[in-house]
């Protein structure tokens, strides 16, 4: 079954409780930080305590990734004691180029072969936080075996445009980012996860960027707090509608295959490949999600 | 040592006093009700007094006698402090004091303790420094911890004998009629009030708004009441009642919450007419949004809510989720306003919401009742009064009443409180037995007590993980270790009374 990314929620490493608490609120991946919320007196003790938490903790099928610091700031510390600890991916912030990914790849490689970890377990997911990043996406995608997915920063890259945020005008400046970022996730077969919504008492707002970065094709967005799960989750979890549609679209296609036939209509309407994928998406992101299991009731 | 049931062992001559717990229902007790002395007033009499002081003389208090308060003022409250200061300066010892509650305002009464003016205590709950003191072995004989149920069941019954209620009224006429939800500083009910003003010998009001005659609603009416002072400020009103009570932003708080309200809704119990009583802070008062929720999408409304009010239960009453509510406490100025606006909000006293000795308490008619617990053990022993190193700081309050009598009783807590696991081996000190808790629910998941087999089936197609309390202590353990045991003395600072008067558990002095 496809993982699901509909929520990779930010953990600041340097705060046990909500490292220990982190697995509660139904977040898909979790995204603990070592790098900017994390001041730089705290930067070792941090390190040190992901580590034990990785180790210790129980996270059960939940994604862990770490936010690393910059290569020459630490990163290459972090990167060797997260191997380690057996997280599942290495976030690489502000990624600029595809030599950012190959440089931290090597030292992944380097130790999964020291501590015998399987070689190629560590997944990477590059975030960019740059024009440079942006107009480099689909180099940045392709760059690893290891990469499973891009994602946007929008702040440092609205402050690098000489905008800021405008989520109250559909975020137009960074529209261009967003797609970026979805082409080159989508030609290189892995996951796309948008910016961060840093308002975190408007819900309705959050409900409306989630609603916007859908329709575009991404598959989830950043999270900075627990409460922001449940709307974002339920954007992206198909609505029973949805689900029904799907099934139905399937039914014609199998009745369809059965009989031979090789056009196909529903309810007036022909149906042609790409609606069977769409259909085959929309069961699939349904059971992921747990309200859809093929041929069962699941109540509501 | 007798052990009760509940495995505490309690010391011989407590035991001999009030006998020593069996079962929630082993009592019925059959009694002729206590009642207070009358002394008549004629006409053109006044009941009006000068001052404090003029009232302590008229009602003739002398030493070694029992005075009582009421905590509907809660740490906004001055009454108490006002008129302990002034027994004290008349030079009178050994007072008993039976207030419904004590709040951390209340600190003076360490020095009246230590200056012999005080020298017996009974109590729902102690806080902050008095709680400290006391379990230092502040006092010779022990603090007597009584449910609110339990309390009214005592001065019902006789077992308090109160010679002289002191009691704070936001307003009163000057015959004695009061209330709480008009003047400077409103509380709403004065549920606790009541039960004091109708079976003390004698019954002052002290009121910072004096009225014309006749004050209405009659909360507390002047056939109960001996004499009014009229007082500079009853209290801070900040402090006797806040805002409306926030519902939390914590997200584990809300997601304890959330699960609560989602075993309350698979229960057998959530259907038309059903009854429900939830606590007023953290994840309890957010249990009762989202089950709100839950009520508007299937369309089912409650017949009667209960307890401590807050904003929260009156706009349900507004928007008509909830019929009726039947308020001993109110807990906010949303709360109050609801009271005065809504005639479907009414006022009852503490024997009438639980006392478990009358013909029938309110809580007997409870379906769902929400609560929290400092900690609760393997057994589902619920301690909400001695805290991780043995002091004394909860209350007892509505718990053990609510949880017996409701036929569904849900605690809410964390797995763990910073460095604290809040699901233990053996709780410090058990204030509500086991047997009357049926489902724990934590963030991590839930625990239906095992004799609540009925509801195990319930609850089984529930998409939240079901552990057993042992499983779940395990999590705790496993996460910040076993906490090591408390070491206590063995002077018995306080004695809790199961809700029915049998000797729950005792608390020892701590060493330091």
């Amino acid at each position: 079954m496809e993982r699901l990314r509909r929520t990779m929620m930010f953990v600041p490493a340097s705060n046990a409780a909500m490292m220990r608490d982190a697995n509660l609120y139904g977040a898909d991946s979790i995204m603990f930080d070592l790098e900017d919320s994390i001041s730089l007196r705290e930067k070792d003790t941090s390190r040190f305590l992901i580590y034990q938490a990785v180790k210790t903790l129980d996270y059960g099928n939940t994604e862990t990734l770490v936010r690393v610091n910059a290569l020459n700031a630490g990163g290459q510390d972090d990167i060797e004691a997260m191997v380690r600890a057996g997280i599942d991916a290495i976030r690489l912030p502000k990624t600029e180029t595809a030599q950012d990914i190959l440089d931290v790849e090597a030292i992944i490689a380097q130790t999964e072969k020291k501590c015998g970890r399987e070689a190629g377990s560590t997944k990477i997911f590059a975030a960019v936080e740059g024009p440079l990043g942006v107009l480099n996406a689909l180099d940045i995608a392709t760059a690893s075996e290891r990469i499973i997915g891009i994602a946007l920063g929008a702040e440092d890259y609205v402050t690098s445009m000489k905008t800021r945020r405008y989520p109250e005008r559909n975020s137009e400046e960074i529209f261009f980012a967003r797609s970026m970022i979805v082409h080159a996730a989508r030609a290189a077969g892995i996951a796309a996860v948008d910016t961060v919504f840093s308002n975190v008492d408007d819900m309705d707002m959050l409900r409306k960027e989630t609603e916007i970065i859908k329709q575009l094709g991404f598959d989830g967005k950043s999270v900075i707090n627990p409460r922001q799960i449940s709307v974002i989750n339920s954007v992206f979890t198909p609505q029973q509608k949805e689900i029904e549609n799907a099934e139905n679209v399937m039914a014609a296609i199998e009745e369809a295959e059965a009989k031979g036939s090789g056009v196909i209509a529903l309810n007036g309407k022909m149906i042609d490949k790409p609606i069977v994928e769409r259909a085959q998406r929309v069961l699939q992101l349904a059971e992921a999600a747990g309200v859809w299991k093929e041929g069962e009731e699941i109540e509501w | 040592m007798v052990k009760n049931s509940v495995g505490r062992d309690i010391p011989e001559e407590i035991e001999k006093n009030y006998g020593v717990f069996e079962n929630a229902f082993s009592r019925k007790p059959s009694y002729s009700r206590a009642s207070g002395k009358v002394t008549a007033v004629h006409p053109g009499e006044s009941k009006k007094l000068k001052n404090i002081r003029e009232a302590i003389e008229k009602v003739g208090l002398k030493d070694g006698m029992t005075v009582s308060f009421h905590h509907h003022f809660r740490e906004g409250d001055a009454v108490l402090n006002m008129v302990m200061e002034e027994i004290a300066r008349m030079g009178i010892k050994n007072i008993s004091i039976a207030p419904s509650s004590i709040a951390n305002v209340h600190a003076p009464l360490i020095e009246h303790i230590k200056n012999g003016v005080v020298t017996s205590v009974t109590s729902s709950g102690l806080r902050d420094n008095l709680g400290a003191e006391i379990s230092r072995g502040l006092m010779n004989k022990p603090v007597i911890i009584r449910s609110h149920g339990g309390r009214a069941r005592a001065i019902e019954s006789g077992e308090i004998h109160i010679d002289v209620a002191f009691l704070g009224a936001p307003s009163a006429d000057e015959y004695g009629n009061a209330n709480g939800v008009k003047g400077k500083a409103p509380c709403g009910s004065l549920g606790y009030a009541r039960v004091d003003a109708k079976y003390a010998d004698k019954v002052v009001i002290l009121t910072d708004t004096l009225v014309p005659y006749p004050n209405t609603p009659m909360s507390i009416p002047q056939t109960d009441v001996d004499y009014v002072v009229v007082v500079d400020a009853i209290g801070d009103p900040d402090g006797i009642a806040k805002g409306a009570t926030r519902i939390t932003k914590n997200p584990k708080d809300l997601l304890i919450a959330e699960n609560a309200a989602k075993v309350i809704e698979a229960s057998p119990y959530f259907k038309e007419g059903f009854s429900f009583q939830t606590g007023t802070g953290g994840a309890t008062l957010a249990v009762a949004k989202f089950l709100a929720e839950a009520m508007r999408k299937q369309n089912i409304k409650a017949s009667f809510g209960l307890g401590g009010i807050t904003q929260q239960m009156g706009d349900m009453l507004e928007e008509g989720l909830v019929e009726t509510i039947i308020d001993t406490q109110t807990f906010d100025k949303g709360g109050i306003q609801s009271m005065i606006k809504n005639p479907n909000h009414y006022e009852i006293d503490a024997g009438y919401y639980a006392n478990p000795g009358n013909k029938g308490a309110a809580v007997n008619m409870l379906d769902v009742v929400v609560l929290s617990a400092l900690e609760i053990d393997t057994n589902f022993n619920v301690n909400v009064m001695t805290g991780s190193d043995g002091i004394i700081r909860g209350a007892s309050g509505g718990h053990s009443d609510t949880s017996a009598a409701s036929k569904l009783s849900i605690i809410c807590c964390p797995l763990i409180r910073g460095r604290i696991p809040t699901i233990v081996e053996e709780v410090n000190t058990v204030i509500t037995p086991g047997e009357t808790i049926d489902v724990v629910v934590t963030e991590v998941g839930i625990a239906v007590n095992p004799k609540r087999t009925d509801l195990e089936e319930a609850l089984r197609a529930l998409s939240i993980p079901q552990f057993t309390l042992e499983e779940l202590k395990e999590k705790a353990y496993s996460i910040v270790g076993k906490p090591a045991p408390i070491e206590y003395g063995d002077k018995t600072v306080a004695v809790i009374q199961y809700r029915d008067g049998s000797v729950i558990d005792t608390v020892k002095n701590i060493v330091e």
